[in-house]
């Protein structure tokens, strides 16, 4: 399956990846490759087969629903690009 | 004690335990290593005053007689865990100055146990890659050589870094993680040992995810008894891992007794390659001779779905990496752009991943959103889900014929010269074409070096074990290694 330019530009969108309009034939052509390449499960019988979701039969461990952490502001925060007054600031987001 | 770093963990277990030598002489011995060996490009993050105030306690303990195993043995971890307060960046950009508050709980274990950590070791860029060329921090370099010739060599990936330090002596072993053959492929580049636990085994909290479904941990060492020492040590329940097994740990290094008389071992068929190099079609055989003279049975058997493995990888991993990585928005931790008057928050969004991100990071991220968009997520991700079910079937078939054990090269080709152009995307995944299958049915796999190509070069051979007995694949291994009777070192060039 061949990429086209606007796909690559959507699935870029979608990614919230910025690439720059000069970039995306050679991005839209890896793209093709890769799915080219991918393509080949087309070949295998699916048909009656459940998609694995869990690779080991087993079932998750289960918690009960309780506060075991908390109180720790200053650490959640210590890596934010930017923090002001207790809480992450980034542009603003509603007019 | 001369050559300290050239210890294996056993060696040094054992003399640390005997107070032939302290962990402060062995930890200062590899700092000292690490230092002359910037040219490797293996270690990105050093950590020397750490690493000798946990030598120091170390020492205490051994002392007061409270030892485990791992007590004052110097580590290298690769910079894919979480270490409190010490940069832990995933060789990407993005991740700039970012030191957790936390301790990924594989290296909490190793810690508990008297580990001490040298530092934080080079690898690709969120461990996508196979020759840790991907990484913000540059290359990793492979010690070995051909030959007299200097061309520098990949030392495989994505736990590059981790294989160089380990195969050059800077340290007596170091973690890994494996989601398509990043354990094994760098360690059978290298010459050294490298084992994936069955998926489950270890923990993952705290280990910057790639994809979820197919991350393990695991030990990368000097020899097969090393390995499953340190492999012990990380493996056990976790309660902030849901998907963590809650399995007695056995005594892995009491299972090694070197006997498989009886075992049976599989040969896929599948797995001989058409252009496969001579060399690697020899090292299988002798591979299956030496098993052979040591009393296991040897078996053909057919995983018919091999060929479907790597394409199914190709959609799942980076469909999981696409959503696991959907984190890195320049809001909490890390890198954010710096924003034009006017930008808001999908600009942030936008500019912050298109800096931070690698190439091939973006490209897997892409493709991963693709496979998962309206319309594509049934036709690709649910069909390589499907596909992944035949694959573990494949095994599950094999191991209820009574195969106890399957062998296989561990990679398609010896170590490969860096900056090797590669256009297609596609050529570098062929990197993990023995591997791959292994993650996809979350099974134990064990890379062991049996043997040299006609450069030099360092060649292995793969394991692949029935899920929870890793104890049972270290064995085998060990029985290949006695007979392989590998001991070759790369010579110091660095």
């Amino acid at each position: 399956m061949s990429i086209d330019i606007e796909t690559a530009a959507r699935v870029a969108k979608l990614a919230r990846i910025r690439v720059e309009d000069d970039a995306l034939p050679a991005l839209a052509q890896e793209f093709s490759n890769i799915l080219g390449f991918i393509e080949q499960l087309n070949e295998v019988d699916v048909e009656g087969v459940e998609p694995m979701v869990s690779v080991e039969p087993m079932r998750l461990k289960r918690r009960k629903d309780g506060v075991t952490d908390g109180g720790m502001q200053d650490k959640v925060l210590a890596n934010a690009p930017d923090a002001r007054e207790g809480f992450f600031a980034v542009p603003k987001v509603v007019e | 004690m001369t050559d300290l770093t050239k210890l294996k963990i056993s060696e040094a277990r054992d003399a640390l335990r005997k107070g032939d030598v302290s962990s402060v002489e062995l930890t200062e011995a590899c700092l000292k290593a690490i230092d002359m060996a910037d040219a490797l490009g293996a270690f990105v993050h050093k950590t020397p005053e750490v690493a000798m105030g946990q030598a120091k306690s170390a020492d205490d303990r051994i002392k007061a007689g409270d030892a485990p195993d791992l007590c004052g043995i110097p580590l290298g971890i690769k910079d894919l865990f979480c270490t409190k307060g010490v940069p832990s960046q995933a060789a990407s950009a993005i991740l700039n100055g970012f030191k957790p508050e936390y301790e990924s709980t594989v290296t909490s274990q190793l810690f508990d146990a008297g580990a001490v950590m040298l530092g934080k070791l080079n690898m690709d860029e969120f461990a996508m890659g196979s020759s840790n060329e991907t990484s913000t921090y540059g290359n990793a370099i492979n010690p070995w050589r051909r030959g007299n010739d200097d061309t520098a060599l990949t030392p495989g990936g994505s736990s590059g870094g981790s294989a160089s330090a380990v195969a050059a002596d800077l340290c007596l072993g170091a973690t890994g993680t494996d989601t398509g053959g990043s354990i094994r492929q760098p360690a059978a580049f290298t010459g050294i040992t490298g084992i994936k636990p069955t998926y489950g085994r270890c923990s993952r909290w705290g280990i910057v995810a790639f994809a979820s479904s197919l991350d393990q941990a695991g030990p990368m060492t000097k020899d097969v008894r090393d390995a499953a020492i340190m492999l012990e040590a990380m493996c056990g329940h976790d309660p902030k891992d849901s998907t963590s097994a809650d399995l007695a740990v056995p005594n892995f290094e009491a299972m090694l007794t070197g006997d498989i008389k009886g075992k049976t071992i599989g040969i896929p068929r599948e797995y001989r390659m058409d252009d496969m190099p001579d060399a690697i079609e020899a090292l299988w055989a002798e591979g299956r001779k030496m098993l052979e003279d040591a009393g296991a049975v040897i078996k053909d058997i057919s995983l018919p779905h091999t060929k479907y493995a790597l394409p199914a990888y190709y959609v799942i991993a980076p469909a999981e990496a696409s959503s696991n990585l959907a984190r890195y928005d320049g809001v909490r931790y890390g890198h954010r752009a710096k924003l034009a008057q006017g930008d808001g928050i999908t600009e942030m969004y936008e500019k912050t991943r298109a800096e931070g991100f690698g190439p091939e990071v973006q490209r897997r991220v892409m493709v991963g959103t693709y496979v998962l968009s309206a319309g594509f997520y049934d036709a690709y991700y649910n069909r390589a889900r499907k596909v992944r079910t035949l694959i573990k079937k494949d095994f599950e078939d094999v191991f209820a014929q009574g195969i106890d054990a399957i062998l296989t090269p561990a990679t398609p080709s010896a170590a490969f010269e860096l900056g090797k152009d590669v256009t297609d995307p596609v050529e570098m995944y062929l990197n993990d074409v023995f591997t791959v299958t292994v993650n996809l049915a979350g099974l134990p796999g064990i890379s062991v070096p049996t043997g040299l190509d006609k450069q030099g070069l360092p060649l292995g051979l793969q394991l692949i074990g029935r899920p929870w007995e890793e104890g049972d694949l270290l064995n085998t291994a060990y029985a290949l290694e006695q007979a392989a009777g590998f001991v070759a070192k790369p010579s110091q060039w660095w």
